[in-house]
């Protein structure tokens, strides 16, 4: 008995006390073996094919690579080369702030408010405004008809609109102009923008018990904003984090949309995004490195983004 | 005087001027949603010379078959069958979505119901890497298939597909807020084994969200041409193929509109029959109390 007591008395270093944590730790994972047993298969899968090569492409930005010959470690060169050598790349970094300022909120407003309101309607009804509203993100690149819309010569439907009531003399270039791409990507994004979370918003819209809404009315919920308020928006606290971080990701990364809509580079970069910027270095000048070093930073700045809307999420129905 | 939608469910709390607002900002948001897909359908069934008329006109006049007509014919003279393209994009996306929905599910239902040591972390793994550009780790991917002797074969496109991060995140709030604990431990109570409860009682009463993840999955894989990984024609898929018979300049531009609708009409039917069976399950579960 003594010598026990001796024994723990002398233990309690640091080392013990980590022993300890390690044992209680070990003693939970085998409590728990069914748990890893289900999430292995796709843990495997996920670490394989998406940890992996993030993991890889981090290593890749402190090196330069040109995909012919083995990567040459350059420390933070890349970094250092972004911010004090590339006016380019800042131009970027300006243009997708402000395409992400517009876009994010206001797909992500449209995208909860479309789906709260169809919600309303009965199921056959809803089925279908569900589907005039989410076709155009189902459509694959049926985009490219704006394309046709907003194109410079007088065949474009706005310009031929235009000419016709005597609006404009001659056609503009909306595709080509500096002070016109942008606005006219911006529209066409935010067309395309009722995709993932609109669906994912209306699914869980459905998952509410109308038990809540009932007793709402009971409480003395007298119309629908304090509904959405204090009974909607609490409920759907998960499915907006979700909306949010589509929302983030989403507006941060435009760009195919402006490559197929006005070309590589736009006119002066003025539609210039980062990842254009990642797309030009990484699959057309082959400096992998660089590329990567540049998704390393986008990354940072949509975790960031991601915390504070986190924060603001964190305050809905109070 | 009040409005009274006959298509509405019956709610409290609204009132007429609501509605009314409701209904024309719905009305607004589907004109100017629908627009380019009426011209898309319309674009469809000109005629050569009514696509380059000027002032250019919205709707068709004198509808066609023509370019579809035109399009089968290219298809008849492909050196590969179409039907081969077109199983190889279905053997894709079928394969895909199935085994993506089973293995995040069955992720997604384990880390949403139990706790146990590293699921935070693993979860917050999966949020974080929503947020890597995919075009910078395509080439460790590309490293990582060819490694595990995948390239050129059907398992390069299909077996990533099963590890896609927002398959497991969304399903894991799905699970999260319509999955309510006392169903957990009835079923426990029961006896029910672990893969029990996710089979036969949560996999049932999610499923929205597994449709959900279905038209998602299925949209994003149904678009794949294969990219760097397949280069045996014999493996291609159909969007590739039809992207090849578009390539031939003004010519075919009334075969372009016509593959445009092709590539268009899909999807949207497997959108509307997935969303027939969502409504389906609403309306008799009754669920999530």
């Amino acid at each position: 008995m003594s010598s026990m007591i001796a024994k723990t008395k002398s233990a309690p270093g640091v080392q013990g006390v980590l022993r300890q944590k390690w044992q209680t730790l070990w003693r939970d994972i085998k409590q728990n073996k069914v748990c890893y047993l289900f999430l292995a298969p796709y843990a495997a899968l996920f670490i394989t094919f998406t940890v992996l090569p993030v993991l890889m492409a981090i290593g890749l930005s402190f090196t330069y690579f040109n995909m012919l010959q083995p990567p040459q470690w350059v420390g933070v060169h890349n970094y250092l080369r972004l911010f004090l050598e590339d006016d380019i790349f800042l131009i970027a970094v300006k243009n997708t702030f402000i395409y992400a300022a517009i876009t994010g909120p206001v797909s992500y407003f449209m995208c909860f408010i479309l789906a709260w309101m169809i919600n309303e309607f009965k199921p056959k009804v809803r089925a279908i405004l569900t589907l005039l509203f989410y076709a155009p993100s189902i459509s694959g690149n049926v985009y490219l008809v704006w394309q046709v819309i907003f194109s410079g010569d007088t065949y474009g439907y706005v310009n031929a609109f235009l000419l016709y009531w005597g609006i404009i003399k001659s056609p503009i270039q909306w595709l080509i102009d500096p002070t016109w791409i942008m606005p006219i990507v911006i529209i066409v994004v935010l067309w395309m923008s009722l995709g993932t979370s609109f669906l994912v918003f209306i699914a869980g819209l459905q998952g509410i018990d109308e038990s809540l809404y009932e007793a709402g009315a009971i409480d003395g919920v007298r119309n629908r904003w304090q509904e959405l308020w204090y009974l909607t928006l609490p409920a759907m606290r998960g499915y907006l984090m979700f909306g949010a971080i589509m929302a983030i990701t989403s507006s941060f990364t435009i760009a195919s949309e402006i490559t197929h809509l006005v070309g590589f580079p736009s006119t002066d970069y003025a539609a210039h995004t980062i990842v254009q910027h990642l797309q030009d270095y990484g699959t057309i000048r082959f400096e992998m490195g660089y590329a990567s070093a540049i998704a390393v930073i986008l990354f940072f700045i949509m975790v960031i983004s991601q915390r504070v809307v986190q924060k603001l999420l964190n305050r809905v129905g109070e | 005087m009040k409005f009274n939608f006959s298509i509405r469910k019956k709610r409290l709390s609204r009132s007429a001027g609501g509605d009314t607002a409701v209904f024309i900002i719905l009305l607004m948001g589907i004109a100017f949603m629908s627009m380019p897909l009426v011209l898309t359908i319309s674009n469809a069934f000109k005629p050569l010379s009514e696509l380059f008329l000027f002032p250019p006109r919205f709707i068709v006049r004198n509808p066609t078959l023509n370019n579809f007509k035109d399009l089968l014919v290219l298809m008849a003279q492909s050196w590969v069958p179409m039907s081969r393209y077109l199983l190889n994009s279905l053997l894709i996306v079928i394969g895909g979505t199935a085994g993506n929905v089973f293995f995040a599910s069955l992720a997604a239902y384990i880390l949403s119901v139990r706790k146990f040591p590293g699921a935070n972390l693993f979860l917050s793994m999966v949020v974080l890497s929503l947020m890597f550009s995919a075009e910078v780790t395509a080439i460790p991917n590309y490293v990582t298939i060819a490694a595990l002797g995948w390239v050129d074969t059907y398992a390069a496109i299909i077996v990533p597909a099963w590890g896609s991060s927002l398959g497991l995140y969304l399903m894991k709030n799905f699970v999260d807020s319509m999955i309510h604990r006392s169903v957990i431990e009835a079923a426990e109570i029961d006896g029910a084994s672990e893969f029990r409860i996710y089979w036969q009682i949560v996999m049932p009463n999610v499923k929205p969200a597994w449709l959900t993840m279905i038209i998602l999955l299925f949209q994003s894989l149904w678009k794949n041409t294969g990219g760097h990984f397949l280069y045996s024609e014999q493996l291609k898929t159909l969007p590739y193929a039809l992207s090849q018979i578009v390539q031939g300049g003004v010519a075919r531009q009334g075969v372009a509109a016509a593959v445009t609708l092709v590539m268009m009409i899909v999807p949207i039917v497997v959108f509307v029959i997935n969303q027939s069976k969502v409504v389906d399950t609403m309306g008799t579960s009754g669920m999530a109390n």
